[in-house]
């Protein structure tokens, strides 16, 4: 799925990134555990979090994750953009809960880890 | 190569610095991505621990042509019993470190998945050691 088509369907606002909107993602993991993000070997992976930090982009700088969604109405902050661009990722915000995100992109095709 | 780099305890804004060079210099020496994913996911993961738990630590990595080591040696705490660390679940973490997404008792056991071989020593009051080895040529 492509970003510009997560982005829509969960109605959310891209906040870094932009140019990379045609890039896709194949699966999702949502969780705001980091530990637990970092025992994935996927590749290809959207991650969706309510955990809005700076080792939330870092854990996702290790894990190859190019793509967040920060739910909740959780805002992303100037150092975390700042991170992700050196790291060439989008950041996206939605105002949707992590479940209804999650379902929403599930229903739509992305695939889950396992 | 030899690489190094110091790490300060409790200072969160800083940790994950080490994982993220070292993963911009493997990239450079055109390593495997699946490996050099292994290879960041673990130093990051200790790393974080030294963040998490001592005054402060450092990495010292040795990069050869089979494999890279990673030796990891911290001020701090100590682990009174590694068997017990070792278990998934079992954490010591304070209320900030699982603020920041972490402290769920997985680092370790997360290491050791992730690489080829693992050593932890450790002394109470003192600090402790943590040495892994992963092969840069076969996959996991």
């Amino acid at each position: 799925m492509k970003v510009k088509d997560i982005v829509s369907h969960l109605s959310a606002r891209v906040i870094t990134g932009a140019h990379s909107l045609d890039e896709s993602a194949e699966y999702c993991f949502a969780s705001d555990l980091m530990s637990d993000v970092l025992t994935l070997r996927a590749d290809n992976m959207l991650l969706i979090t309510g955990l809005a930090n700076v080792q939330t982009i870092r854990t996702a700088e290790m894990s190859d994750i190019k793509t967040i969604v920060f739910v909740r109405k959780k805002k992303v902050t100037p150092d975390m953009i700042e991170l992700a661009t050196e790291n060439e990722m989008v950041l996206i915000e939605c105002d949707y809960t992590m479940f209804k995100s999650s379902g929403i992109l599930y229903s739509a095709g992305l695939q889950p880890v396992y | 190569m030899h690489l190094q780099y110091q790490v300060e305890g409790g200072n969160f804004t800083k940790a994950g610095l080490a994982s993220s060079d070292l993963k911009r210099v493997l990239k450079l020496l055109n390593v495997d991505p699946k490996i050099i994913k292994r290879i960041v996911v673990a130093l990051y993961e200790a790393e974080v621990n030294i963040v998490a738990h001592a005054w402060k630590g450092a990495i010292y990595i040795e990069i050869e042509t089979e494999k890279i080591n990673v030796l990891l040696v911290d001020e701090g705490p100590g682990i009174p019993d590694i068997e017990m660390a070792m278990q998934q679940g079992f954490s010591t973490a304070s209320a900030v470190v699982r603020e920041m997404g972490f402290g769920a008792g997985m680092g370790l056991p997360n290491i050791k998945n992730n690489s080829d071989e693992l050593k932890i020593h450790s002394e109470v009051g003192v600090g402790t050691i943590v040495e892994f080895t992963i092969n840069l040529n076969n996959e996991q």
